[in-house]
């Protein structure tokens, strides 16, 4: 006679240490053997988009800056490029240029967050501590720039909230040759370590074909293979200036999406290494407009946060303030895809399969 | 130690008594150096300082936060199994504890020298799985229920290649009396089991690759036997939370600390008693060299004290190192790898010691 057995549900979360903030994850398990997820979010919605509708449009950009609070540089480029869109103004080359490197020490300082954190799902604590005190030079340099390090609401509509600090260039030049030792070092102390492969290599295979139809982007997707990045694909301010790659991955697992990210420092780096050389002078607050009162319309700009595709659709009735604003939030986007990594997997992996889509929960709820 | 100190008393239930104590008046200081040990370890590997306020570099810290930990609440969730939850930590203090009566700290103090020493700490060592599994049971918390059900999976599975071990070190040696296995490495360092031990002769030399074989197999499943990284499956914080303890606060959850920690010197005891020749210098001794053998004793605590601490250094070592296999693997691990190179090595060093 077989043994009479029911399924387990396990709530992982709100509280728990490595759901990476306040989600909420309902296991269903066979054993230890997962047979769905059902994700249930809201834990940290704060009504962004609605507030956005009683602000007027520079009003919104320290709000942007708390959706994805580890990558505030690149939701404040989103919504920027998206209102200059709308109001039809052109920046001087000397914002441009900073704004791309200053979005690429971003992508660095976030995708830092994304693999220490992500070390510390599977056990590894000390990589953790490693990256972030790289992180911490990043850090450095938002702060001698706009005084901020953390929520920056440094990029404005036209122009930047300050001009660059006079030592900031010299010390991004320093911090690129310090850094890319230090990519190599985490590459031999976790990357290649046989544990953390076997605990990710196979683990969570999203198919490209899966990836696409659930509108997954950024890390998520170019693990799987697709080789697709807006800065490439569809290029805003001067990305389009710049020698860069798109890395992928093969086999779209927990293990290549992680590498991805090892690899898109790199690149950004090249990025970097290749702008700091030609800032233009100028004035950074020249092209800022004295009163922002776009005509009526609608806009839809997306930018490659670290992430994925951030997309800001922004609807003007003609006033100062914004009608709606939609965030398409990369973070929602590929969380969704979770339930069809996880199926037949152990619980340990789904706390491998959540690292490796690195979600910040202020994004996923706004 | 026992019998001098039933003759000088004249009491042997009091005898008894101190004899026991000594133990807990090793542990628990090594428990707080332990601890405060850990958290520098991890701290200077990882860039950081660590404590560094309570004391001289911090060294104070743990007695710090042992106090604390005194004064904390009792929290008793309402749904738990009272009876159990409560004993769960004591049972498994005990089964850590209880270890130490066989361990020979020098040849002057062990607290119980039994014949049957090492079947007595692997069978003692079991307990512990008890505890854990009634602390997971009680707790009415599915993450405990987990981390209880994977730590019982986990030891019971890892003994058997430690028992493998030991049993080709007894068919070697002809003692499972821990004493008489730290007697028998006596004078230096090449006496030690790990390289083959003191009768000199060809069994010596053709030992030592499979001694070394011994020692690492050993010393890997007694690290799962004391859940520590890359083991640490039944108290893996980023998937259950704290495992078997999650539900655990206050003095409850200092006993679990405890235990730990004294598990963790425990199995390097071990391992220093079988291959490292326990309590014995790796060179003479200097009490010896003036004229002074009441000094002996004490410099044999210190080498036993200071091998055992080594041996835990490693385990620290390893825990900052490396990420956390997952339980699958583990027992893929064990029953693949592990127990199959445990028998082999047995057959080889029995053959050996037919010689």
């Amino acid at each position: 006679m077989a043994l009479k057995t029911e399924e387990l549900v396990l709530n992982m979360g709100p509280q728990h240490p490595s759901t990476h903030g306040v989600l909420r994850l309902e296991l269903e398990l066979e054993g230890e053997v997962v047979t769905n997820v059902k994700p249930h979010l809201g834990y940290l919605h704060r009504c962004f988009e609605k507030h956005c509708e009683a602000m007027t449009y520079p009003q919104v950009i320290p709000y942007t800056d708390r959706m994805d609070y580890l990558a505030s540089m690149y939701n404040n480029f989103g919504y920027v490029v998206g209102v200059e869109k709308l109001l039809g103004i052109q920046v001087p080359e000397r914002v441009e240029y900073i704004r791309v490197i200053m979005g690429e020490l971003q992508r660095i300082a976030s995708h830092l967050v994304a693999l220490g954190t992500y070390g510390l799902d599977i056990g590894a604590f000390t990589p953790f501590l490693y990256c972030f005190i790289d992180r911490e030079k990043i850090l450095n340099l938002f702060e001698i720039t706009c005084g901020a390090r953390l929520l920056y609401n440094y990029m404005w509509v036209g122009g930047l909230s300050h001009d660059i600090h006079p030592d900031f260039v010299r010390l991004t030049k320093e911090f690129i040759p310090y850094f890319r030792p230090h990519i190599k070092e985490l590459n031999d102390l976790l990357t290649y370590n046989k544990i953390f492969i076997e605990r990710t290599v196979n683990i969570g295979v999203l198919p490209i074909d899966t990836a696409i139809n659930y509108g997954a982007s950024g890390p998520v997707l170019r693990g799987s293979g697709m080789k697709w990045d807006l800065r490439k694909n569809d290029p805003y301010s001067i990305y389009d200036r710049f020698d860069f790659d798109i890395p992928t991955g093969k086999n779209g697992d927990c293990w290549d999406r992680y590498y991805v990210r090892v690899l898109e420092m790199e690149q950004s780096l090249r990025i970097i290494e290749q702008a700091i050389d030609q800032i233009p002078d100028g004035d950074v607050q020249s092209a800022i407009p004295k009163r922002i009162k776009p005509p009526k319309g609608t806009v839809y700009s997306r930018v490659e946060n670290p992430k994925g595709e951030l997309g800001y659709f922004i609807i003007s009735d003609g006033s100062t303030s914004p009608f709606r604003v939609k965030v398409r939030a990369p973070s929602f986007v590929n969380l969704s895809v979770i339930g069809e990594m996880c199926k037949g997997h152990l619980v340990a992996d789904v706390v491998a399969i959540l690292g490796s889509i690195d979600i910040v929960l202020g994004e996923v709820d706004r | 130690m026992f019998e001098w100190l039933s003759e000088i008393t004249g009491n042997q239930i009091l005898a008894a008594f101190i004899s026991a104590i000594v133990p807990v008046a090793f542990i628990v200081p090594f428990v707080i150096f332990a601890v405060w040990l850990e958290r520098k370890v991890s701290a200077h590997m990882q860039d950081r300082l660590g404590p560094m306020r309570v004391g001289w570099h911090g060294w104070l810290q743990t007695i710090a936060d042992f106090f604390k930990l005194i004064q904390k609440e009792d929290i008793v969730a309402t749904a738990t199994d009272k009876r159990f939850f409560n004993l769960a930590p004591y049972l498994v203090f005990v089964g850590s504890y209880a270890v130490y009566a066989a361990l020979p700290f020098s040849s002057k103090y062990i607290g119980s020298n039994t014949d049957l020493g090492l079947f007595y700490i692997i069978a003692v060592s079991g307990l512990v799985v008890a505890g854990i599994l009634m602390a997971g049971w009680s707790s009415q918390n599915k993450y405990s229920l987990y981390g209880a059900l994977r730590s019982a999976a986990q030891i019971v599975s890892y003994e058997i290649p430690t028992a493998l071990v030991i049993l080709a070190m007894v068919m070697f040696t002809g003692t499972l009396n821990l004493a008489k296995l730290s007697d028998m490495q006596t004078s230096s360092f090449w006496n030690w089991y790990i390289f083959g031990g003191p009768d000199w002769g060809l069994s010596k030399f053709l030992v030592i690759p499979f001694m070394l074989v011994a020692f690492l197999l050993f010393y890997i499943s007694s690290l799962a036997e004391v859940n520590r990284t890359p083991f640490d499956m039944p108290e893996a914080e980023s998937e259950l939370v704290a495992g078997y303890h999650t539900e655990y606060s206050g003095m409850k959850f200092a006993m679990f600390f405890l235990s730990e920690y004294g598990n963790m010197f425990a199995v390097s005891a071990v391992v220093s008693v079988l291959f490292f020749g326990g309590y014995q210098s790796p060179f003479g001794y200097i009490g010896n060299l003036i004229g002074a053998s009441w000094m002996v004793p004490f410099e044999q605590v210190f080498w036993f004290a200071s091998k055992g601490i080594f041996f835990v250094f490693v385990q620290m070592w390893l825990r900052w190192t490396l990420p956390r296999v997952r339980v699958d693997q583990l027992m893929t691990i064990c029953w693949k790898y592990l127990i199959p190179y445990a028998f082999v090595n047995l057959i080889i060093i029995g053959l050996i010691s037919l010689i």
